[in-house]
């Protein structure tokens, strides 16, 4: 029993050091982090479920999948990595050490002829001049040697490149010191705290002076990575730790003032730098520390270091206009709004909630015709239309016409949720760069009195219908309005459908080409009404671009019933006022990581260019001459000891014939 | 008798052994370095003067280590210095001088180099076929020149985006298509040293169809997506850190690729030798042993200078991003590659692995690489998105 019990450790130690264990944990160490690329990790829960289901997402919720490096067992197999290291290094580094100091120099001359490169021959020199000489060449050649002499005669035992062995010790203790630099910089001392109950993650959107005692964590945390916005202007002493699906409140030991926050652009409108002006505000020191950060160039102080990491928009003032979009026209309604607020906005369908999501002064968006060159298209915004049920929409409005295919377009992106992309509703811009004509247009669609004139006009001036009855003549003008009604309100769509639900199928289409052709002689006689009323002489033809107009005008109506808004947001003028976002870390680690790097660069090149070679040469007495064996042997690289092994052994031959 | 010990060895140590030749060779590198500073001091901060000083000492080591370093970098800094002195102060000129228009403005070298490297393929594989030294001789000379052809062209193309604007001047290491060119330039380069080193023109076919694959790549880039225009620096890369982890990075996936190389022909070998022994693999191609050390020697040089360069990328990220490791995809998937080949090395040098399975393991590694190098940027997104096809 005793005998097992003793052997029980033995057996494990072994096991812990063994190359097997060390080469599965680099292979499971490699899979676990090919998993972490390959899903993209701590996104938000709600995105995980979307995307797997709900069964899936606990499964792999309860894997820790999506946070697999601070995950219990991926750390797990790091200790053991970092156990399985160290314990090689305690088993091999007595020996490496005692074999770097040893010539070896008890070898046998049998023993040695035994080995790949040796070398047998007489000299004509006596034993004393032949050791010299031998002496003089292999350190000449940078081997440290032994003399002393053996009953097989004199033996000079050689060797150089210890640095292997070095490089050995080195590069695995340079690891087991990485890896506990790492472990102390990584979450594990919050996983354990929240484990234990002294930590709760708060996940409710409130302001961090309602955050509990329970979710903040005090001044003195020794490790940690927060982030922060800051408004222009103002100052923070607490940052947030984005941990699990909330965060954490961490209270800094100063207050952090943001005087002011710039971006340098290229001549080319590309961002060039982003930079803060900090202000450190700490109580114990006195006076204010300043200093301007940007990316790569951040500030330390006392062992925090603060980046340039984010920046937004910090609540910049917009004077926003509302254009109508569904009544008969009239004024457009203006108000006064702030980023990341919400504004209630009465129409006539109820009041909806406009919500400023955010703002950018100009945007350099790569030019649409493919070739590499930027372009402002000028300030956007982003903004939710919060409905009384609380379903939203969200739009981002760019205030300049973007060119396509020569003609100018405002774009308004439309989305019904975050994880879809913007669809754009293109509204073409008048010839003074302005959607005024379009909104006139749309309103005058919605006009009942205009609808009616226009309607009656087209049906006199119809040929079919110049000798029809008044009271006919009002019945095909009367179809025409449905006819446009049902356009605005479901587009081409809602016609083709009306269609196909009232039409025999054999004379749709015939149908369908009627229908297409007096919509367009419609809303063409509307049109003109427009150009008219903007002093166009309408007894002239039409110009190109008001042709275009017409037709861009009448695609952008055919879609104009998904766009879901009671009116188009437009920006008359705003007061930008940016934030910065900057990150607070402190990582005591990095004391054990960064000279652990600098052991494991130095190891590494030692162990490979530094490799270990010995020569032993035999001389032995014989009358007035010797006879001399030569043996080597190299640890690795065996093709460069070949050559070197043959230069000393062709020096020597022909030296000492 | 003492007449032996008289011609003692005076010449001992690395220093003392230097010819006239080497110490001309160093004194002109560093008068180069010193005219380099006196003209661009006021562009450098101090680590990039570290830097500066830096490059001096390794190319005059590296012009003592392998001597036809020197005549190739002359030729480079011949054709730079010709390239520049046309440029004047004008970007325009390449458009005009027929020197720059049909050879050294940066665009035209790099479409020389592209050239060259594709004919020396053709040309080692019909070394390798005819067995004729002068074809042999051939391919090698024409890869020495596209490799002098793309350093010129790279170094022309630091100088072109100096004459964009003071402030968009940056080394040419900064997008996918500027390390395309530089992953060629050094993997032609190592192949050359062991060309030279283990007198074989035989590899040379393989290694260069991966440099083939690179500028194949490279011309899709041009003429697709028009790639190869100067662009201004992100904020994020611009720093002294760009300078060398970057050329740090790709001698190691320099190496690593020209190991799987060596890797597809060892397997070959093995397999001619077995099935016809008498045949054109089996006879041509290098011995075994001597293919087993050329991709040990290519990985632990891959792997150092790989190690080296994700501790320099570590720092940067320090700098940079708040923390020297985040589990951005690039940095887990360089920790990928780094483990892959930490476990060949231990399997072959610990527990001695060698023959087939290690060839095939080096060519595995190099798709783990490519994915690393590539494949990140293509399907992964993350902090280090700045080569997105």
């Amino acid at each position: 029993m005793s005998s097992v019990n003793a052997s029980l450790p033995r057996t494990l130690f072994r096991f812990l050091g063994s190359m097997n264990l060390a080469i599965t944990l680099l292979v499971a160490v490699a899979i676990a982090a090919v998993i972490g690329t390959v899903l993209k990790q701590n996104q938000p829960y709600v995105d995980y479920v979307l995307k797997f289901g709900p069964f899936w997402f606990e499964i792999f919720k309860a894997l820790d999948l999506y946070d697999v490096y601070s995950s219990s067992w991926f750390l797990t197999i790091l200790t053991f990595l970092v156990i399985s290291t160290s314990v090689c290094v305690y088993r091999n580094t007595p020996h490496m050490l005692r074999d770097m100091r040893n010539f070896h120099e008890h070898a046998h001359r049998t023993a040695l002829q035994r080995l790949a490169h040796h070398a047998q021959w007489q000299s004509a020199q006596p034993l004393r001049s032949s050791s010299d000489y031998v002496g003089a060449l292999l350190k000449h050649k940078h081997y440290k040697i032994k003399q002393l002499d053996t009953q097989d005669g004199q033996l000079i035992a050689a060797k150089k490149g210890a640095g292997s062995r070095l490089g050995y010790i080195f590069t695995h203790v340079a690891i087991v010191i990485i890896c506990i630099g790492g472990l102390l910089d990584g979450n594990v001392p919050l996983k354990i705290a929240q484990m234990r109950g002294d930590i709760a993650v708060e996940t409710r959107r409130i302001p961090a002076s309602e955050v509990p005692e329970q979710s903040t964590l005090p001044a003195d945390n020794l490790s940690f990575r927060a982030n922060i916005d800051i408004t222009e202007g103002k100052a923070a002493n607490i940052a947030f730790i984005d941990f699990k699906d909330g965060y954490l409140v961490q209270k800094l030991p100063f207050t952090i003032r943001v005087d002011d926050f710039r971006i340098e652009h290229y001549e080319s409108g590309q961002p060039k730098s982003f930079e803060s002006d900090l202000v450190i505000i700490d109580e114990d020191s006195g006076a204010p520390v300043r200093q301007t950060i940007s990316v790569n160039h951040p500030l330390s102080y006392k062992g925090y270091t603060i980046y340039q990491n984010s920046f937004g928009d910090g609540g910049s003032q917009l004077k926003l206009a509302l254009h109508p979009l569904t009544g008969t026209g009239g004024q457009a309604q203006e108000i006064e709004a702030t980023v990341k607020q919400a504004h209630p906005i009465k129409t006539a369908s109820g009041e909806l909630s406009l919500e400023i999501v955010d703002f950018r002064p100009f945007n350099v968006n790569p030019d649409p015709t493919g070739v590499k060159k930027f372009r402002n298209i000028g300030p956007s915004f982003q903004f939710k239309l919060r409905k009384a049920d609380g379903t939203a929409r969200e739009y981002i409005n760019y205030m300049q016409p973007v060119q396509q295919d020569g003609e100018s377009f405002y774009l308004s992106g439309m989305r019904r949720s975050p994880a879809e992309p913007f669809q754009y509703w293109f509204i073409p811009a008048d010839e003074e760069q302005r959607p005024d004509r379009f909104l006139n247009f749309l309103a005058a669609l919605h006009n009942p009195d205009r609808l009616n004139q226009v309607a009656l006009a087209t049906a006199r001036a119809t040929e079919n219908s110049q000798s029809l009855p008044a009271a006919e003549q009002q019945k095909v003008a009367d179809f025409m309005i449905t006819l446009s009604r049902q356009f605005i309100d479901g587009g081409n769509e809602r016609i083709s459908a009306q269609i196909e639900k009232s039409v025999p199928e054999d004379q749709r289409r015939q149908v369908a080409e009627l229908y297409a052709t007096v919509l367009h002689q419609f809303l063409r006689n509307m049109y003109l009404t427009i150009l008219e009323q903007e002093g166009v002489d309408i007894d002239q033809p039409v110009s190109d671009f008001d042709m275009r107009f017409f037709e861009n005008a009448v695609n952008a109506l055919n879609v104009s019933h998904q766009y879901g808004s009671p009116f188009l947001v437009s920006l008359n003028s705003f007061k930008h006022i940016e934030a910065t976002g900057l990150q607070v870390t402190r990582s005591p680690g990095q004391w054990l990581v960064f000279p652990g790097c600098l052991l494991l660069a130095v190891g590494v090149f030692f162990m490979f260019y530094l490799p270990q070679r010995r020569l032993w040469v035999i001389i032995r007495p014989d009358g007035e001459k010797s006879s001399l064996t030569l043996a080597g042997s190299a640890l690795r690289n065996r093709y460069d000891f070949d050559r070197e092994f043959e230069l000393i052994r062709q020096d020597l031959t022909q030296k000492l014939t | 008798m003492e007449n032996l010990l008289d011609q003692d060895f005076k010449s001992d140590g690395f220093l003392t052994q230097r010819s006239r030749f080497d110490w001309a060779w160093a004194l002109l590198v560093m008068a180069g370095t010193v005219f380099a500073f006196s003209q661009y001091r006021h562009l450098m901060d101090g680590f990039e003067i570290a830097i500066l000083l830096g490059s001096g000492l390794l190319t005059v080591w590296l012009g003592w280590f392998w001597p036809s370093l020197r005549t190739f970098t002359l030729a480079i800094a011949g054709l730079s210095l010709f390239a520049i002195a046309l440029y004047g102060a004008d970007l325009s000129a390449a458009d005009s001088n027929f020197f720059l228009k049909y050879l050294l403005a940066s665009q035209s070298a790099i479409m020389w180099m592209s050239a060259l490297y594709v004919m020396a393929t053709v040309t080692y594989f019909g070394h390798l076929f005819s067995g004729n030294a002068f074809t042999g001789k051939v391919a090698g000379c024409l890869t020495w020149s596209a490799t002098a052809m793309g350093m010129a062209g790279l170094m022309v193309r630091w100088r072109e985006s100096y004459l964009m604007g003071a402030d968009i001047g940056h080394i040419p290491v900064s997008n996918l298509y500027e390390v395309f060119i530089l992953f060629s330039l050094i993997t032609a380069l190592l192949y050359l040293y062991y060309e030279q080193r283990y007198k074989t023109r035989s590899l040379g076919g393989f290694v260069l169809l991966v440099i083939s694959a690179a500028v194949g790549f490279l011309l899709w880039y041009t003429f697709d997506k028009q790639a190869h225009e100067i662009q201004p620096l992100v904020p994020a890369l611009n720093s002294y850190w760009m300078k060398i982890h970057v050329p740090a990075n790709f001698i190691g996936y320099g190496s690593f690729s020209l190991a799987a190389m060596i890797g597809v022909v060892f397997i070959l070998k093995a397999g001619a030798e077995t099935r016809n022994p008498n045949g054109l693999a089996a006879t041509r191609l290098p011995a075994l042993p001597l293919l087993e050390d050329v991709m040990y020697k290519a990985i632990a040089l891959g792997f150092a200078f790989f190690t080296l360069a994700t501790i320099l990328g570590a720092l940067w990220a320090a700098e940079a991003w708040g923390g020297y490791w985040s589990w951005d995809p690039k940095e887990t998937w360089a920790l990928i590659v780094w483990l892959n080949y930490a476990a060949w090395l231990h399997m072959r040098l610990t527990k001695g692995w060698n023959g087939k399975p290690m060839a095939w393991w080096a060519i595995i590694g190099f798709f783990v690489t490519l994915f690393a190098f590539l494949g990140v940027n293509m399907f992964l997104s993350g902090l280090h998105s700045y080569g997105e096809l």
